[in-house]
């Protein structure tokens, strides 16, 4: 499984104490940090309405923007409606990307329902 | 997928009167019932199973749209209904909108490739706002067929 990470205006984020910014970022601008992965659709009956509901309310739970992209398009990643238009199969590879600044905490979020199933088998909930 | 390619075009209703979850599922069945496209004898297990898979998670998916359904193995293709209802009913979306709009969808149960792109075809066709406008204050049947109508020979057919 990939996982590329790129930080716009702070490539060691972490490291630098406050006001000992690196050079380069903009100041008083949250760092944006843009991570992605790529999940696979496991689910027998594919991302169908309820998968696509608990994705949206998960997404929901972050600051960052979530977006899905196929292989045509890219969409919202909180929006229900917008997931059910991937008409994701079984099987399907999406890259799944996540921006704002709890990006890397808001993408292994929605990577564990993907590799739980959304426990459509094992109802763990 | 289009909608004429699973919507019962004598089972949609522009104007339903019920104003509960189940009120509006049986209504819609019913009038799948009245169309031919179910049979009397299934109504009740085919209610029972839509409240079931509602009981999982609401089948709301924002914009005042909801898509109730389920698989049963009476069905040998998807059939599907589309009803409004003006005063909106409690569906417990994700958004917390009343729903207005609601397709319902019975697809036999080896099918589930059918039973996505219908989802797609209507969430799809749904981003469009003033499509999803224009549904909601149809007058009557009739015009949402002709709405559908209009819809699918737009759409990219997929």
């Amino acid at each position: 499984m990939t996982v590329a990470v790129a930080t716009h205006g702070g490539e060691r984020r972490g490291r630098h104490p406050l006001g000992a910014r690196p050079e380069g970022e903009g100041s008083g601008s949250m760092s944006e940090q843009v991570v992605s992965r790529e999940v696979v659709v496991g689910m027998r009956q594919g991302l169908h309405a309820r998968p696509a509901d608990l994705l949206a309310r998960e997404a929901r739970k972050w600051q960052s923007r979530i977006e899905f992209s196929n292989a045509a398009q890219r969409v919202d990643g909180k929006s229900i409606l917008e997931l059910l238009t991937l008409a994701a199969e079984a099987g399907t590879r999406l890259v799944v990307e996540a921006t704002g600044p709890d990006a890397r905490e808001a993408l292994d979020a929605i990577g564990s329902l993907f590799d739980s199933n959304f426990n459509e088998q094992p109802d763990e909930s | 997928m289009k909608f004429s390619d699973f919507v019962a075009v004598d089972a949609i209703r522009s104007h339903i009167d019920a104003d509960s979850k189940e009120g509006v599922i049986r209504e819609m069945a019913q009038s799948l019932v009245d169309a031919g496209s179910i049979a009397a004898g299934d109504l009740d297990g085919i209610v029972k199973a839509i409240m079931k898979r509602e009981d999982l998670g609401s089948t709301g998916i924002g914009r005042g749209v909801a898509v109730p359904h389920t698989k049963h193995p009476s069905v040998r293709r998807l059939v599907g209904t589309v009803a409004v209802s003006h005063d909106g009913v409690d569906f417990k979306s994700l958004d917390g909108e009343p729903v207005q709009l609601f397709f319902l969808l019975v697809s036999p149960p080896d099918r589930p490739g059918d039973h996505l792109r219908a989802l797609e075809n209507i969430s799809r066709q749904l981003r469009d706002d003033s499509f999803c406008k224009q549904l909601k204050s149809a007058k009557g049947p009739l015009e949402i067929q002709h709405l559908l109508e209009e819809a699918d020979s737009h759409g990219v057919a997929s």
